[in-house]
């Protein structure tokens, strides 16, 4: 759902790529120091690390507070953080952490195991009334807190004040992936108490910001911790100004005015700034793991028969429509983004090809065409991509009614077993909460999603799938790794040739603004798990 | 009504709206591309709309749709939804305003009541709530105007019939023995054509511009179907790097509300004899 | 009067309780589930159903309405499920930015109003007079947002004299402001024409102009006080009018106020909030109603008596 509420796209980049090595001029080193200027449009939601789950404050909550384990900067490797080290049992079903002695609150205490309990429970809790909850779901006893039954999680202790253990129910290849979530931040329990609903406009963190002001709707100020336990940032402080339209935070970037354009280059900008000569200093433009689709109800005539949900797929012409985004993405063949792990280079999806579409369509008995639905969200470019993807289907015989919604709506409209039909995931366009193949199943096109509110819009829930899937996700050993994206591929490459539940229609890139006083590499500006890396950045000398 | 071709503004006025009529009517014929074509030449190689040119004359959007042929057939959407959102709510407003005004009562308090409380709303965010709500269709669309727009007419019509109500020849009507059906059809109602003449007109420049701003809010008619507001709903951040997307449509609308303000200005001049001398 | 005002304060109440239960009714049939938006996609039913409790959405749809309304009893407009945060709060912190804009804008239309309405009476009938009271007309069939565009691309982005957006200084709010006022100041134009022409066709004015008295004096001792009844009436109304102007034009410029947050709320069916912006807007109509009705006695001795 960070994702879900995506205008442009967010996050994660060059899985692999590395920081290439390349040496650094001596303008370009990292300095101490400086406040900068980030702009938004949309105010944030909340800071409260149990329950933000948007793009915009995905980062700013990521800085606020730690967790046990983190990424190494522009990375998606996991390394210490406020756990110095841990161990997993043999059998991966228990993970013991022993926490640095050095955190502490902003609030000038120590961060205990209590703590770590503590707040994780808090995001299960469903008092809460946090996003979260679904993902502790390997631990043992995480169902019963999460259906109100049980007033703690069984399944993690804190012996002492520094050591802090975790029972699985089931390996899970991805729970130290978890664990790095924001969702899992430490959060003092008496600042949460004494804030009660309003944490998350009063965060107490052990991060590497805090927040000293925010005024509602035109900006927040976050400085430096000065006692962070960890030896970064770099900045002193930033500055988040909110209300700002992009294409004004990009003319205002120009000026200097701004340092980051957080909502990137509107399309009316883009080409402009694109072929200007400043392009190479203020544009950062990566790859991210995301897909945008378009998903077709499995359970719903005609599109139960697979022979329509592949004439689909061959029907829709994805290079104008990466034009019309002016190429900004690359047209997709399958589920997982070229960047994930499992991503298979040899599968080519199906082509664009109407003749065999119409042919596919005949042999479904549906010579003459059908009236179908097709749900987009209501933000640019989104309606406009929608009209596109309706044009193609007119091309074949499928007349699709557009409906731009709010994102609340497509949700339950596509969360809706009777109502979903086509829907374009543009705006809301799954990008991974973590590096990790198995995110681009369970929630949008395993039997769990399939539920009615929930994402799998395709309502495809396969008894076979579902095995493999599993399976796939007990090989929780390290040497396993290989063998287990190998798994995953295979899978991924399946459902799309087998059942083909989604047209994927293009991989977009993600593209920001800095301005030119800004330091350091690409990748800390689109991090793969952190947006935008406030503790990495710098203000060049 | 020779007296509507007096005043020159009132005049152009009507050729303008002539012209949109034409333009509404014969849109299939002059349109030299179908409104909702997609064509691949439509955009540049980065996907940029294209200028005003020999093939597009008025330029494309940014889906490559010729502008032109999009303004032609808004132009069926603009008039369809002006005549009907505005008849609807004019013939609301008169049996709202007609019946709470004659009928008196609690029936009448009752209906007043109403319009007060439809008054209280923000009428804009009301529409864009009642859009939003139902989601929009061209003639969803016109309901959700008529819903908003009844209002005022209601309040006016009420004034006049209860002034017309209290007026000796009506109470000697009703002093013979006349129906109230009879005194409404025969007595009540022709005294209040004028009215129902002035706001038809002159609510259609509310109307068009109230749907023009649903749509370019995003709610109003939903795309591919063109109407002049959701052309600019879709081109809105381009106005620098395409300033024709939103100044030709822009202009478009403003001569059409204009003209229809004009024009039901001099009717009111010429219909309302209480106005008639003044100014 | 104390008695009137009770009985118009009671009748404004009144209003408002309709408008919050119309508002209520309509945005409870909105077709998205604010518990599976606050669950999240990893939640499962169970979860949802969890969150939906929690939220009071189970409960039977009268009982929820009565839990609003004594809510709103205790100045408490709920919580939103996206922003996550106190609607009252939300708006309060916004109100200052759209009471400023109110204001420009209508310091924007009276200005204007007062001076083309004046100009066109004292000429009336001459070319002027039409020119003024055609370009009032303009103003009134103008769309507003393509005004906010044709300011913003002329003003900002070509010609730079205005920031494209922001707010905090005098700058920031004066295209604002003109897009919001240039609508108006048409009605205005001629409101005070009309008001003018009245007095200037009074006996006691004629016979003044006759015995030397000078326009200036005419228009400000005679003139200028007939016509600000109608003024004061028009504002309070206009009061209404903003409402929904504000939407468009903060939308445009980016104005942190109530309208961005009601637009915004709306694109993202944040019912909370959008019930909240109704009712304060619906406050701010009918206040400004009773404001016109109670500034009238004050202005004209005549109602005073009545």
């Amino acid at each position: 759902m960070r994702t879900s509420w995506l205008k442009a796209t967010t996050a994660v980049m060059a899985l692999g790529a590395g920081l290439a090595a390349t040496p650094l001029r001596a303008e370009d080193m990292p300095t101490q120091g400086g406040t900068i200027v980030v702009t938004y449009k949309d105010d944030m939601a909340t800071l409260d690390p149990a329950i933000g789950y948007d793009w915009q404050n995905w980062s700013m909550i990521n800085g606020l507070f730690s967790r046990l384990v983190d990424y190494k900067f522009g990375t998606t490797e996991i390394v210490p953080s406020l756990a110095k080290s841990w161990s997993i049992s043999p059998n991966g079903l228990v993970y013991t952490f022993t926490l640095d002695p050095k955190a502490t609150f902003t609030n000038g205490r120590n961060v205990t195991a209590a703590d770590v309990k503590y707040s994780i429970e808090r995001s299960v809790n469903p008092k809460t009334q946090g996003p979260a909850g679904g993902f502790f779901h390997s631990i043992v006893g995480q169902d019963r807190m999460a259906d109100g039954s049980a007033a703690t999680i069984a399944g993690i202790e804190a012996p002492d004040e520094a050591t802090v253990k975790f029972t699985l129910a089931q390996p899970d290849a991805t729970f130290l992936n978890v664990l790095a979530l924001n969702f899992a931040s430490a959060v003092p329990k008496e600042a949460v108490e004494a804030a009660g609903a309003d944490f998350g406009k009063h965060p107490v963190g052990s991060g590497a910001f805090r927040l000293d002001e925010w005024v509602p709707g035109q900006h927040l100020v976050f400085s430096r911790n000065t006692n962070y336990f960890r030896d970064r940032p770099q900045i002193d402080g930033f500055r988040v100004e909110i209300g700002q339209e992009p294409l004004v935070a990009v003319l205002r970037l120009q000026k200097g005015e701004v340092d980051i354009a957080g909502d990137g280059i509107p399309p009316a900008k883009y080409l402009e700034i694109k072929n200007s000569a400043d392009a190479k200093d203020t544009i950062v433009d990566r790859e991210q793991f995301e897909t945008s689709y378009i998903t077709i109800n499995t359970a719903k005539k005609p599109f139960d028969d697979v022979r329509v949900r592949q004439a689909l797929n061959m029907a829709i012409n994805k290079e104008r429509i990466v034009r019309i985004i002016n190429g900004r993405a690359m047209p997709a063949t399958q589920v997982l983004p070229p960047l994930m792990p499992g991503y298979d280079a040899s599968y080519k999806g199906y082509p664009y090809d109407v003749a065999k579409a119409k042919q596919l369509l005949a042999d479904a008995g549906l010579k003459d065409g059908f009236s179908t639905t097709l749900y987009a969200m209501n933000t640019d470019p989104n309606p406009r991509i929608a009209q596109a993807i309706q044009q193609d289907l007119a091309a074949v015989g499928i007349k699709a009614e557009i409906k731009a919604l709010a994102q609340p709506e497509v949700i339950a409209a596509g969360g809706n077993k009777d109502q979903s039909a086509l829907t374009w995931s543009g705006g809301m366009g799954w990008i991974a909460d973590f590096p990790d193949p198995s995110d681009f199943y369970g929630p949008i096109l395993g039997c769990g999603g399939a539920i009615t509110g929930g994402w799998n819009w395709s309502w495809f829930c396969d008894k076979g799938f579902e095995d493999r899937a599993t399976k796939a996700d007990a090989m929780s050993k390290p040497e396993d790794k290989d063998a287990r994206y190998g798994v995953w591929k295979a899978i991924f490459t399946d459902i799309q040739a087998q059942q083909a539940p989604w047209v994927p229609v293009f991989n977009e890139r993600r593209v920001v603004a800095r301005s030119k006083r800004m330091g350091g590499p690409d990748q800390i500006y689109i991090d793969p798990t952190r947006v935008i890396d406030y503790e990495a950045i710098y203000v060049k000398k | 009504m020779s007296g509507l071709t007096e005043r020159p503004a009132t005049t152009v006025a009507l050729a303008v709206i002539l012209l949109v009529v034409l333009a509404a009517t014969l849109a299939p014929w002059l349109a030299p591309f179908a409104p909702e074509d997609q064509p691949f030449d439509g955009l540049s190689l980065e996907g940029a709309p294209l200028p005003p040119g020999a093939k597009y004359w008025l330029g494309t959007d940014t889906l490559g749709r010729d502008l032109l042929s999009r303004l032609l057939f808004g132009a069926r959407t603009s008039l369809v939804i002006g005549l009907v959102a505005n008849g609807v709510a004019v013939a609301i407003g008169m049996v709202v305003g007609i019946v709470a005004g004659y009928v008196g009562g609690v029936t009448g308090a009752t209906l007043m009541r109403f319009t007060d409380l439809m008054m209280a709303f923000p009428a804009l965010l009301l529409a864009i709530v009642l859009a939003a709500l139902l989601h929009p269709s061209l003639w969803i669309v016109a309901l959700v105007i008529a819903l908003v727009n009844w209002v005022q007419v209601a309040r006016i019509v009420y004034t006049e019939t209860r002034g017309l109500s209290e007026r000796d020849f009506i109470l000697a009507e009703r002093a013979l023995g006349a129906g109230n059906a009879r005194i409404l059809i025969h007595h009540i109602a022709p005294h209040l054509v004028p009215t129902a003449i002035v706001w038809g007109t002159l609510g259609i420049a509310t109307t068009v511009l109230l749907e023009a701003t649903l749509s370019f809010l995003g709610v109003g008619v939903q795309p591919p179907q063109p109407s002049w507001g959701n052309i600019i709903y879709e081109s809105q951040s381009y106005f620098q790097a395409a300033p024709w997307l939103v100044f030709i449509p822009g202009a478009v609308i403003l001569a059409t509300s204009l003209s229809f303000n004009l024009v039901g200005d001099t009717l009111r001049d010429l219909l309302d004899p209480t106005q008639r001398g003044r100014g | 009067m104390p008695l009137i005002l009770a009985r118009r304060l009671a009748q404004a109440a009144g209003i408002l309780l309709g408008v919050a239960l119309v508002t209520f009714l309509l945005l409870h049939y909105l077709p998205a589930d604010p518990a599976a938006l606050v669950a999240g996609r990893s939640a499962n039913a169970q979860m949802i159903a969890n969150v939906r409790h929690q939220l009071g959405l189970d409960l039977p749809l009268p009982l929820q309405f009565w839990r609003y309304l004594t809510g709103l009893a205790q100045g408490n407009l709920g919580r939103s499920y996206i922003q996550r945060s106190e609607v009252a709060a939300l708006i309060v912190a916004r109100i200052p930015a759209t009471l400023v804009l109110m204001a420009a804008g209508i310091l924007v239309e009276v200005a204007l109003g007062l001076v083309f309405g004046i100009l066109a009476a004292v000429q009336r009938n001459s070319f002027a007079d039409r020119l003024v009271m055609t370009l009032a007309f303009v103003g009134v069939s103008s769309p507003q947002f393509v005004v906010a565009l044709l300011l913003l691309y002329v003003f900002a982005a070509t010609l730079g004299w205005f920031p494209m957006s922001g707010f905090g200084t005098l700058r920031h709010v004066v295209l604002p402001a003109l897009t919001l006022g240039l609508l108006g100041a048409g009605w205005y134009a001629r409101m005070v024409r009309s008001a003018m022409i009245d007095v200037l066709n009074q006996d006691y004015v004629r016979t003044a102009r006759a015995k030397g008295l000078s326009w200036r004096r005419v228009v400000l001792r005679h003139a200028l006080p007939n016509a600000a009844l109608p003024i004061v009436a028009m504002i309070g109304i206009d009061v209404g009018q903003f409402m929904g102007g504000v939407v468009v034009v903060e939308a445009v410029y980016g104005w942190p106020g109530i309208g961005q947050l009601a637009w915004q709320a709306i694109q993202q069916a944040d019912v909370p909030i959008i019930m909240g912006v109704t009712l304060v807007s619906s406050l701010f109509i009918v206040m400004g109603n009773l404001l016109a009705d109670a500034a009238a006695p004050i202005l004209d001795p005549r109602i005073r008596g009545r």
